[in-house]
């Protein structure tokens, strides 16, 4: 794998730092008029979500990770793993739910949705921004409610939780804002 | 944009005039350039046959306008641009312009109400208010913030200091170079709260980082240095300047020397300033100002890029 200085370290750019694969999110060049040049960097760790601070004398490296984002269609969940395929190749791959993480709760058999793969194994899986899924429970609602204001739990199918107005119904199906986790309309 | 920037500069323009200090122009293009190990300079052929010589464009008009006061210019200022490879990023392009001057029976202090002068007459003109200028020494301004001693390296403080900032890799990066670790902590901990909505000038720099000023006769652990902030943007650095031709030449050489041991590109020495300082520099003082900053800070940008017509990556 290529590595990559510290003047090519650009938003995006997924490198290895302590054995984790990584993003960088921002490198700010900081450089007294007279003295030495360092970049400091945000960088998430993908394994772990987390962002941390990291700073680099100018010109020193980092070796790239092999990680790429990959659309793929959610296929069923086995109990231990879920699995994903890819829609142009058939390749399948298994993720367990430390990997799959919170976009299990807005995955749907046969919905589509982006993995990352780093050295071809899965690591993180995205949702898509939208998805359209149906209502399981939720209370009824009082005739004459509009959106404005208020609003109830509704559970989905998928189970997760989100917040309703109250004249949206069991049964109903709605679209949701994966990365909010709101509520957008319903879907006729 | 644009106007501000005309603005700025014609007012910069009047400034001088009235305190008749003459306006120079030096070459852009030159045969030597600065040794400093930090700073990368780009290097251009000069092809008029059957000459072929190599020449480098100025990281700072500094020696060209050290040899005019040698020369006996008496005070001079001059607004040019200057250029540093490889600095890109928020508050840098390879391309900028400097506004440099020299007061000839300046002292630093003197030098320093100069700039305030200047610095709130310009901001007035920008309507921008600036609270009172504040002055403080480089030890104190590290003690307050840091609680540690700049002028004396304590290699377990500085290391107990940085872990307590979950910044481990300061030990690595910075060894046991008491310069690296005065410009991390500094440009890190130190600079981002200098200068809240005011002009602040740090003085008395630690002589390790004495550069082309001079040292403090009363005490060598001190140079006679002082940078600009304003809102934790560096800008500008000014010297009593430096006129021991000895000592200038001893500068070179130690720089040339860590430039090979750092495989840097090779730089030549600037024999003709060296020429001049035997002839006599008189006692001055002066500062370099980037303006493409100043006008960020007074015109509250995010980013250089925003400042200038053109930036490097759309020249």
């Amino acid at each position: 794998m290529a590595t990559f200085s510290t003047n090519e370290f650009k938003a995006g750019l997924k490198v290895m730092l302590d054995n984790d694969p990584c993003s960088i999110i921002e490198n700010e060049f900081v450089k007294p008029g007279k003295g030495q040049a360092f970049s400091r960097v945000r960088i998430r760790n993908l394994k772990t979500g987390r962002v941390i601070e990291r700073t680099f004398k100018s010109g020193e490296s980092l070796e790239g990770a092999d990680v790429v984002d990959v659309d793929m269609q959610y296929l069923y969940n086995d109990g231990e793993y879920r699995h994903f395929m890819q829609p142009d190749t058939f390749e399948q791959y298994q993720a367990n739910d430390i990997i799959v993480g919170d976009a299990a709760l807005w995955l749907k058999d046969q919905d589509s949705c982006t993995v990352t793969l780093w050295n071809d194994a899965p690591l993180a899986v995205t949702p898509i921004n939208f998805v359209e899924l149906k209502i399981i429970e939720t209370d009824p609602g009082v005739r004459g409610d509009t959106s404005g204001g208020g609003g109830k739990p509704a559970k989905l199918e998928t189970g997760a939780v989100v917040r309703v107005p109250l004249f949206v119904q069991t049964d109903e199906v709605i679209k949701v804002d994966t990365r909010t986790g709101e509520y957008i309309s319903r879907v006729k | 944009m644009l106007r501000l920037r005309a603005q700025m500069i014609q007012q910069i323009r009047q400034f001088f005039l009235k305190k008749a200090v003459l306006e120079v122009e030096t070459p852009l293009l030159s045969h030597a350039v600065g040794t400093d190990p930090q700073l990368a300079f780009f290097t251009t052929r000069y092809c008029a046959t059957p000459i072929e010589q190599t020449l480098f464009l100025q990281t700072s008009p500094e020696f060209a306008m050290k040899r005019l006061l040698a020369a006996g210019s008496g005070s001079i200022f001059q607004i040019c641009k200057a250029f540093r490879n490889g600095e890109s990023g928020r508050f840098h392009n390879p391309e900028f312009t400097l506004l440099e001057w020299y007061r000839v029976g300046f002292n630093l202090p003197a030098l320093m109400d100069e700039v305030a002068e200047l610095i709130n007459q310009l901001a007035v003109q920008c309507h921008q208010v600036l609270a009172a200028t504040q002055r403080s020494s480089y030890s104190s301004v590290f003690k307050q913030y840091t609680g540690l001693d700049a002028l004396r390296f304590d290699y377990d403080a500085y290391c107990r200091y940085a872990l307590g900032q979950q910044c481990s890799e300061a030990l690595t990066l910075c060894g046991e170079d008491h310069v690296l670790w005065l410009d991390f902590i500094f440009s890190h901990y130190i600079q981002p709260h200098l200068g809240e909505n005011h002009l602040c000038m740090i003085y008395d720099y630690p002589a390790c980082q004495s550069s082309l000023a001079r040292i403090k006769p009363n005490n060598p652990l001190l140079a006679e240095r002082v940078e600009l902030f304003i809102n934790g943007v560096e800008l500008g650095n000014g010297y009593y300047e430096l006129i021991d031709s000895k000592e200038q030449d001893k500068r070179f050489n130690d720089e040339i020397a860590l430039r090979y041991q750092q495989k840097l590109p090779e730089s030549i020495k600037d024999q003709r300033l060296i020429d001049a300082l035997n002839a006599g520099l008189p006692e001055c003082s002066g500062i370099a100002i980037g303006l493409d900053r100043l006008l960020m800070v007074l015109s509250d940008s995010r980013s250089i890029d925003d400042v200038l017509s053109f930036p490097t990556h759309r020249a």
